[in-house]
């Protein structure tokens, strides 16, 4: 944690996060565009240590866990950033921050592994990756806008309206950029699992391959077009449909977790 | 160059006296010009609201000496007897009367704390003064103060965040809910008083559509002419409930008229769209279980009045911080008004010191026969320097050094000390 760029990726996550959360209590717009100001530095920075890393080991910078940790931190914080200029809405900022923050410490603060390259590469691979930990990505941030909504519909049934609640984005606004950041995700998973097969189908005796990471993959696929169904139609909407949304977040931190380390012969990362 | 303030606000006055004293737009006009041509005052500017009736201006002389003059005059402009007017009137001076007024502008001494609006009839009155040509450099400057710390005190402190009214209350928790209004419905059940200020508030969040359902259809249909709404049958909830995502119930009823059941059956026909029941009724209007069906949110007029008393609260607890402006931009404008007062007693002391070097050498030269024209020019000419060095750096120092303005508070003992009564200028 030493290069130039690593630090002043964290220097501009930690002052955006501090920025954000002024802004959330005080609810000043200069310190809101700021916030977005520092956020976009960070990302710029955060894509150079990228890059540095990947040279530094000849390989993606997903090559390892903590390689895809940080990727996964800067597509988390890059998809934040469209869904703020695309909603116009920053009091999100304050909590998705922290995930940003802990998932580039969590990468950037242990060594790389140096692991045998995996067994297949390319643009279409490094494409498949991207494209999945981007999916994962906006999982986590519709994960977070539901776990936002859930706190502020509880406040506003219970009528305990703290200072907090005056400042979050309306309800009706959080479900609409959790519904946008799902449709992201599934889109993105979408591609990236054809991209996924792709390369596989590229694996020279690999034809009749099978991997747990399909099935759980699918599920998460399904998991999160019945949501998108759901909060949109039926009686579904509302709280039940973000509790849905965590529901499939779960399944998904399975899926990265379990499914890679203990059930599927090539999504292991450590 | 000192202030003046009189005038009377709710906190002094009847709202029988406010209203006999205050002022139309021609009427501070011609107030003005009066005071300006009775030799009152030089600058004037009328401030006139629901609340407050102030005249604040610059006098010839002495603040303390013209205050009893304008509030002669403030009784005979309303025809109001002097000592039915005295016990209403405050009177301000200088310090006083700037942070007075910077108080009045940053919504501090409104009667609804913090309220907006009155900054708006500051800057209004301000223009009006400002284009018949009433004010002048001081009262300009002090009203552009006021307007600044206005704005600062609106923008940073919560002063004027939070709804104090139940009716903005209740919108600006739909609000919580819907986000913006222009694409959202409302329903208002009964056509009284406190629906009408609902319904100003949910107009003014520029609300898409409202329905009017009252008893009375005739009292429905004024409300909803007079808002640009549509009036819907008294018990027809089946098509009532349907689009409307906030509904507002103020009527007089002994059993709740929104029973859960009808509730219940108009979500399930909404595919349990959220709806936000406002229960402005005493006794309620809503029926207190349906708050636990899914998607619905109601809040009470007991719930809203809290909401409303812990606004107050928040409101009040900015106080302080309002105050730090307020008193920041006084001290900027007493510094301001010193530095053009002790400019001014600069030039006046150099002017002073001419005369008397032209009559000190008239004096002298007559017994000085000896002396040639070009000697007497020397001679006059060192006088003329030594007095430039006296006063030019003092002056220099003056202009550019604002800490020793701030350390000199009493310009006019030092103009008493340096000039005679006669040559102020």
């Amino acid at each position: 944690m030493n290069h130039p760029f690593l630090i002043l990726t964290l220097l501009a996550y930690v002052l955006s996060l501090g920025l954000y959360v002024r802004f959330l209590n005080t609810g000043k717009e200069i310190t809101g565009r700021l916030g977005t100001l520092f956020l976009a530095l960070g990302l710029v920075t955060h894509y150079l240590a990228l890059l540095e890393r990947s040279r530094g080991s000849h390989t993606v910078p997903y090559h390892d866990l903590y390689g895809s940790m940080s990727l996964f931190g800067w597509l988390l914080a890059l998809t934040y950033l469209g869904l703020e200029f695309y909603h116009r809405q920053r009091s999100v900022g304050a909590f998705v921050m922290p995930f940003v923050l802990v998932f580039f410490l969590a990468a950037h603060l242990a060594p790389a592994d140096r692991l045998a390259p995996p067994a297949t590469h390319g643009v279409v691979f490094a494409l498949h990756v991207t494209l999945s930990i981007l999916a994962y990505a906006a999982f986590a941030l519709s994960f977070v806008l539901s776990m936002i909504f859930l706190g502020e519909e509880r406040h506003l049934r219970r009528h305990q309206l703290g200072e907090m609640v005056w400042r979050l984005p309306p309800l009706d606004l959080l479900e609409r950029m959790s519904r946008s950041s799902v449709l992201v995700g599934v889109v993105s998973i979408a591609i990236g699992t054809a991209l996924g097969f792709v390369s596989v189908d590229r694996l020279a005796g690999q034809h009749s391959f099978f991997d747990a990471k399909y099935v759980i993959t699918l599920l998460v696929l399904i998991l999160y077009v019945l949501y998108f169904r759901l909060a949109r139609t039926t009686t579904w909407r509302g709280a039940r449909a973000s509790k849905l949304c965590i529901f499939n977040f779960v399944v998904v931190v399975l899926s990265f977790t379990v499914v890679n380390l203990y059930l599927s012969h090539s999504h292991r990362y450590f | 160059m000192e202030i003046v303030l009189v005038g009377l606000n709710h906190r002094t006055a009847s709202v029988e006296v406010r209203e006999r004293v205050s002022f139309t737009n021609e009427q501070a006009r011609r107030a003005a010009d009066e005071l300006r041509s009775r030799g009152i005052l030089e600058e004037t500017l009328v401030l006139s609201t629901c609340n407050r009736s102030e005249v604040y201006g610059v006098p010839p002389e002495s603040s303390h000496e013209c205050a009893p003059g304008l509030s002669s005059f403030l009784s005979e402009f309303h025809a109001v007897r002097p000592d039915v007017l005295s016990v209403s009137l405050y009177h301000h001076y200088d310090r006083e009367a700037v942070r007075h007024l910077f108080r009045v502008s940053a919504g501090l001494d409104s009667m609804l704390l913090g309220e907006a609006e009155i900054l708006g009839q500051v800057r209004e009155a301000y223009r009006f003064a400002h284009e018949q040509g009433a004010t002048g450099p001081v009262l300009n400057r002090l009203f552009q103060g006021a307007l600044e710390v206005g704005k600062r005190v609106r923008s940073e402190t919560e002063l004027g965040t939070r709804p104090m009214s139940v009716a903005a209350a209740g919108v600006k928790l739909a609000e919580r809910i819907f986000g913006k209004m222009n694409e959202r419905e409302a329903l208002v059940v009964g056509a009284g008083t406190i629906s009408e200020q609902v319904v100003s508030q949910l107009r003014d969040r520029g609300i898409a559509h409202l329905s009017v359902m009252n008893r009375s259809r005739d009292r429905a249909e004024e409300l909803a002419k007079q808002f640009e709404g549509k009036v819907v049958g008294w018990g027809e909830w089946d098509t009532a409930l349907q689009s409307p995502d906030v509904v507002v119930s103020s009527v007089s009823a002994e059993e709740p008229v929104l029973r859960r059941e009808i509730v219940e059956s108009a979500m399930a026909a909404r595919q349990n769209r959220a709806l936000f029941l406002m229960d402005l009724g005493m006794p309620r209007n809503i029926e207190a279980s349906v708050a636990k069906l899914y998607n619905v949110y109601v809040y009470t007029m007991d719930d809203l009045s809290d909401i409303v008393q812990q606004n107050r609260n928040a409101r009040e607890s900015e106080i302080p911080r309002a105050d730090g402006i307020v008193e920041e931009h006084v001290g900027k404008f007493l510094s301001w008004q010193a530095s053009v007062e002790l400019v001014g007693l600069v030039e006046a002391l150099r002017a002073r010191m001419r005369e008397e070097r032209a009559a000190f050498i008239r004096a002298r030269m007559e017994s000085m026969n000896h002396l040639s024209e070009a000697d007497r020019a020397r001679v006059e000419g060192l006088m003329d320097e030594m007095l430039e060095k006296l006063l030019l750096k003092p002056a220099e120092q003056l202009r550019g050094e604002k800490e020793l303005r701030r350390k000199i508070h009493n310009v006019e003992a030092l103009r008493d000390l340096f000039l005679s009564n006669r040559e102020k200028p």
